[in-house]
Parts: structure tokens; C-alpha cells; sequence
């Protein structure tokens, strides 16, 4: 078990043909991802990288049945590759691409809830479920199947994460960036929830960072009692200045609003264990997976 | 990007929204000429940057000596670390009630957000805090816009009802605005009711997505990075660079692990420089780039890289940090933490250049902080 992704998922990629989407396409397939079809519109019947080329969304879901997309469009038609997707009736879209207009974002984000679907990022390193398939960049060699989800707006940190926690022999479900940007898909919430009815995950592993109240309404909604997991919570740029955007679009502290000290507070008042370093997010979690909680099914 | 306020009213202008009349004034004596053409004007210090009132940046100026006497105040002046090259010089206006008019992007509703308030003239988070009841908003659908009886609704639900006639097309036209220019924000502040019961927008505010540029080509914002050489170059070469107030240098990968190098270089009693994000899958000549960058930058004591290879590749790394250390004869010390894709061979690479890299990143911020507190004894 996992959430969002598994083995038997079919894969599409938008922009398979390009540069990034070549590569990561790549790696994806060595990961044992089952990527079906492509679409590099023009390019419709050809073969790239051993994956049937086709025009638009439509065409390659009803040939292929793929269920999950990744987009690797450069900007200025990345929204437009989201609903294209939303609208060919894929379950879960999963956008790589940073630097999309916002107005774009809020629109492509309202069409995508009328449809039904869920939207991974953008401007994220996508997710993997550890031994099983991967959509997006998080590297191949640093994931190990265990039972610790991971939800991170960042790419690296979670790689950090990722590599800690397999290195320490704790192995991962779902690791599932959902990205650095102030409009997104899903949110800490709705990605915590997932895990809560994951029989398979047994701990919480939560990266957030400056920006936006994201952490707080997850610490609000869903971590506390009820959780019945323990989740370990940790928030980047403690020590970013204020009314500055530190890389990601998104982490920025407006006002009173998106501050560190916020978020922490709000992820210890739930009772998520919060730390200091990556070292201690990896000691803590291995601490919590190493004591299953009685509630927790096996 | 943002806009100076000369700018955005040449905006709301073409967009319909009334504005005083004005003229932009270099120097006190083209103040004066304003001033002539016209009579009592307030003259306002144009910089990228709020509280110019209480920095003294604006004031009243009945006649063309007075005039002269306030814009030779004003112009040279430092506010907010912007330095004042120009005054925009415009009608006084005889004002009865200042409004609040503004639009933003929510991030938890995903959404515009319309804001209307009765309370205008002060900073709407402070309206926020002191009067949170006084402020009205309308989270507008992203493909149809706002209509008609949602403008009404919000103009009712701030207390403004007696002027619905005049405040809805200022709405409509506020929305247009920020729509076709991609607008993060954009606000009217004071939105004022005259002596002669007109709406004139007397200040006005707007910073559009920086991601949305491509579709703005044409336009040109308030130069905002000029006032520090560093930001400019970092630009330049395309670096996504911040400048900090500490003696840390740092250079890593992504941008929430720089962000906890920086914190980690707090954690051991240090302060960074700088946040400099090399980005993903960086060539050597990127980090040689960094580097330099980092290096001219005299505040800087000791350099952080902290390097997670993803799609970043440990040699390309390593060889960009000693070509850097070798062509820019560093003087303050460097310490590198580099894991990850290839990192046995960027590691064996540092070693034979004779630096030693660390393996956790806090091991590394601890030995940075430790060595330029050395260094600069």
C-alpha cells in the first residue's frame, strides 16, 4: 500500500520529447514506472525513448489508458498542458514546471477541482512511491520501501530527507513534494489525510518552509489527536528576513503572515514532534517507526 | 516588478481610473514650473517602497517658491535604502473620506480577492488588526471575474452603499487592470471621496508576477535593484541571489535546502551573507559564476557550499569550486558539503585540490562559522 502512485499506474508525460522531460522520462523507467504514452503535440506517431509520440491528451488516454500525467512544459503552456490533461479525464496531474503565471495557475486550478482531479505542484520534484513507480525528479537511487510518508514544499530538502532516512535503514511509502509555489494543488492537508488512511504508513515525516499558512491549517485540520500517526514537522527559512522571496515563489513572509515561529507553534500545539535539523527530523522518525503505535495496523 | 507611483497613475489613467493631475520634477526648479501650471500641489518622493509620509517624502506646497523649498528636501533623500531621484508634483485635492480599493492573490483560497474598506489612507494590515469588521472582500472566480451583484454585494457589505454607482465601475476597471497586467497586487490607497463629491485614486500600488514578464515585455518598472550593485549582478548572471546582513557566504541547490543552510549557519552562531540558490543540475561554470559572485562581496568572511546532487552532479560541482578557488586566489576560508549523484568523485576531486569536504551540512555551517570567527581575529 501507498497513496497516489503505485507499480500497476499508467503513466503519461507531457513534453516527452524535450530535454528535461528526456531525461527524467528515463530515469522514471528505470525506477519500473510504466510510462505508456507521450505527447509533444506535432509529434503524434513517432516513438521516443521506446514510448508511443501523440498530439494531444485525448488521443494518448484513449489509446493507452494512462491514468497519471507529468508535465515537463516550459511556462507559458504549462496551465493550459494541466487542463488539457484534467479535461482528457487523467485521475492525477503532477506538474514539474516552475515559473507559471499565477493568473494562469488560479484559473488552471479552478478547472482542474470542476473536473474532479488532483494537482501535484507546480513548481515541484513530483513523487515516488519507494520501489514501486515514479512521476518527476526526485532521484532514483535514494529511496528505500519502508513505512514513512513524506509531504515537502521543497525538492532538495526532501532528497535530504529521503537519503537520511534510508540511509538510518527507514524506508519510505510515499515520498510527495506538492511544491514552492503560492498557488497549488494539493495541499499539506489533503496529503496528510491520504496518509492517515494509509494502512501502510506508519509516520508522518511533514517539510514546510516560510510563506503562505499552508502548515497552519494542515496543524489545525488534520494533525492532532485524531491523526493517530505521529508526523515529525520541520519548516525551512527560520532565519529568512521578512518581505524577502527566498528561491520559491512562494516563501515569502507578507506581514504577520507565513513567519517560521507561526508555523512551528501551530505544528507543536497539534503534537507533531517538531525539529531542528535534518539529522533530528531522521533520529526522530526512526524513533517512532521503531515503536509502532498499537493503533497502527501492520 | 514593481511600479513607482508616477507609473502606476499613468496605468490606472489609460485604464479610466481618475487620478489627480501631475508632472514628474528631476529638480526644484522643474517643481517650480509645476507648481506655476498647477497651483497648490503635493509633491511626493518617488521610490519603490511604503511610509514615504512618515519619512518625510511628501509635502504640501502652495506656491512655486514652496515648491521649490520641498522638492530640494525631498529629492536626494534616503528612504527605505532607496535613494530619491524624482518628485511626482501633483494637484492638491480637497478630500473628505479616504477609501481602501485593492486587489490581491489569496493563496488558501486559491483565488483574486477583491478588498474594499471604508478605513483607507493607512496600511490594510493595520486596518486588519484595529478594524477587522472594516474590511469587505470578494473572492472573485478567476474566469468570469466579479460580477455585477457580487461588486454590489461587497460595496454594501463595507458600509459604502450610498456609493454604489460611483465605486462599482472602479472595481470593474481595477480587476481589468490587474488581470491584463498580471498584477500580485494592486492597490488604490486612499481611494478619495473630493469636497466636490468625485472618487480620485491619490495613491496607488502595483507589482506584477515576475513570472508573467514574457507576456509585459514593453513595460518598465521602478528600477529597484540599482541601490544594491550585488543584486544587479547576481541578475545578470542569472543567479537567484538575496543579500542578507551577515559574513556567511552560501551557495547550495534548491531553495528550501538553502534556506536551512542558512538557518544552520544561525544555529551555530553565525549569520549569513546571502542566499544564492545554484538551482538544479548546475554545470561547473554555474558554481564558478556563484563563487565569484559570493567573492566580490566584501562583507563576506567565510564561504558555505552546500551541495545535494540530484540532478546536480557531485564532479560538475567540484570542479566549478576549484577552478573558482584557483582563478579567484580566495582569500577567506571554504568549506563544502557535497553528497549525493556522483559524490565519491567530487569528493576524491576536493581532496586532491586540498579541500576537504564535510558530509552533513551541519558539520560543515559549524566549521564555516569557526573558521572566519578565526580568520577575522
Amino acid at each position: 500500500m501507498s497513496i497516489l502512485l503505485a507499480r500497476a499506474s499508467r503513466v503519461l508525460v507531457q513534453g516527452l520529447t524535450g530535454r528535461e522531460g528526456s531525461f527524467h522520462t528515463e530515469q522514471m523507467k528505470a525506477y519500473g514506472t510504466d510510462v505508456v504514452a507521450g505527447v509533444s503535440p506535432g509529434k503524434g506517431g513517432s516513438t521516443h525513448l521506446g514510448v508511443p509520440v501523440y498530439d494531444t491528451v485525448a488521443e494518448a488516454v484513449r489509446v493507452s489508458r494512462a491514468e497519471v500525467t507529468g508535465i515537463f512544459v516550459p511556462a507559458p503552456f504549462a496551465a493550459d498542458a494541466i487542463m488539457e490533461a484534467a479535461a482528457a479525464g487523467i485521475a492525477l496531474i503532477v506538474c514539474i514546471t516552475e515559473g507559471i503565471p499565477l493568473y494562469d495557475m488560479v484559473r488552471a486550478r479552478a478547472f482542474v477541482l470542476d473536473a474532479g482531479v488532483r494537482l501535484i505542484g507546480p513548481n515541484c520534484p513530483g513523487l515516488v512511491t519507494a520501489g514501486e513507480a515514479k512521476v518527476g525528479i526526485i532521484p532514483n537511487h535514494i529511496n528505500r520501501q519502508g513505512t514513512v510518508g513524506i509531504v515537502s514544499r521543497s525538492g532538495t530538502l526532501t532528497y535530504e530527507v529521503i537519503q537520511g532516512l534510508s540511509q538510518a535503514g527507514c524506508g519510505q511509502t510515499t515520498s510527495v513534494g506538492i511544491g514552492g509555489d503560492p498557488i497549488l494543488g494539493l495541499s499539506f492537508s489533503e496529503v496528510l489525510r491520504l496518509f492517515k488512511d494509509d494502512a501502510a504508513t506508519r509516520a508522518v515525516v511533514m517539510i514546510g518552509e516560510i510563506g503562505g499558512s499552508d502548515e497552519e491549517h494542515a496543524a489545525e485540520e488534520v494533525i492532532g489527536p485524531g491523526f493517530g500517526k505521529p508526523v515529525i514537522g520541520f519548516i525551512s527559512g527560520r532565519t529568512a528576513p521578512p518581505g524577502k522571496r527566498m528561491g520559491h515563489a512562494g516563501a515569502i513572509i507578507s506581514g504577520n503572515t507565513g513567519t517560521a515561529a507561526s508555523k512551528l507553534q501551530a505544528l507543536k500545539r497539534a503534537g507533531a514532534e517538531v525539529c531542528d535539523t535534518i539529522e533530528e527530523v531522521v533520529a526522530a522518525t526512526v524513533a517512532a517507526v521503531g515503536q509502532p503505535s498499537s493503533a497502527a495496523p501492520r | 516588478m514593481k511600479f513607482l507611483e508616477y507609473q502606476v497613475k499613468e496605468r490606472f489613467k489609460a485604464a479610466g481610473i481618475p487620478v489627480p493631475d501631475g508632472r514628474l520634477a528631476r529638480t526644484p526648479d522643474e517643481a517650480v514650473l509645476a507648481a506655476g501650471a498647477l497651483g497648490p500641489i503635493a509633491i511626493k518622493a518617488q521610490v519603490p517602497a511604503g511610509g514615504r509620509g512618515k519619512a518625510g517624502g511628501i509635502k504640501l506646497a502652495k506656491t512655486p517658491m514652496e515648491a521649490k523649498r520641498a522638492a530640494s528636501e525631498i529629492l536626494g533623500m534616503t528612504i527605505k535604502g532607496f535613494k530619491v531621484r524624482e518628485v511626482w508634483c501633483e494637484t492638491a485635492q480637497e478630500i473628505t473620506r479616504e477609501f481602501y480599493l485593492g486587489l490581491t492573490l489569496d493563496r488558501d483560497a486559491r483565488k483574486p480577492v477583491l478588498i474594499l474598506s471604508a478605513q483607507g489612507g493607512m496600511e490594510i494590515e493595520e486596518v486588519a488588526e484595529s478594524h477587522p469588521a472594516a474590511i469587505a472582500r470578494l473572492h472573485a472566480d478567476p474566469w468570469r471575474g466579479p460580477l455585477p451583484f457580487e461588486v454590489r454585494d461587497l460595496i454594501f457589505r463595507a458600509g459604502l452603499g450610498p456609493l454604489q454607482g460611483q465605486l462599482a465601475p472602479f472595481i470593474n476597471r481595477l480587476y481589468a487592470l490587474a488581470r491584463s497586467f498580471d498584477a500580485l497586487t494592486i492597490e488604490i490607497n486612499p481611494l478619495a471621496l473630493t469636497r466636490d463629491g468625485g472618487l480620485v485614486a491619490t495613491d496607488g500600488k502595483l507589482e506584477i508576477d515576475e513570472n508573467a514578464i514574457f507576456r509585459h515585455k514593453d513595460l518598465h518598472g521602478a528600477d529597484d535593484s540599482d541601490d544594491d550593485p550585488l543584486e544587479a549582478e547576481a541578475k545578470r548572471r542569472k543567479l537567484t541571489y538575496v543579500r542578507l546582513d551577515g559574513s556567511i557566504g552560501v551557495i547550495g541547490n534548491g531553495a528550501g535546502l538553502v534556506m536551512n543552510t542558512l538557518d544552520l549557519v544561525q544555529r551555530e552562531g553565525g549569520r549569513a551573507a546571502n542566499f544564492l540558490d545554484i538551482g538544479g543540475g548546475a554545470k561547473a561554470e554555474v558554481v564558478h559564476s556563484a563563487l565569484e559572485l559570493i567573492n566580490s562581496d566584501p562583507n563576506v568572511k567565510g564561504i558555505l557550499i552546500n551541495i545535494f546532487g540530484g540532478i546536480t552532479r557531485g564532479d560538475e560541482v567540484a570542479r566549478g569550486v576549484i577552478d573558482a578557488s584557483r582563478d579567484l586566489g580566495l582569500t577567506v576560508p571554504l568549506v563544502v558539503r557535497l553528497t549525493g549523484t556522483r559524490e565519491d568523485e567530487g569528493r576524491r576531486l576536493l581532496q586532491e585540490a586540498g579541500i576537504t569536504p564535510k558530509s552533513t551540512a551541519t558539520e560543515a555551517a559549524h566549521t564555516v562559522v569557526e573558521l572566519a570567527r578565526e580568520a577575522s581575529r
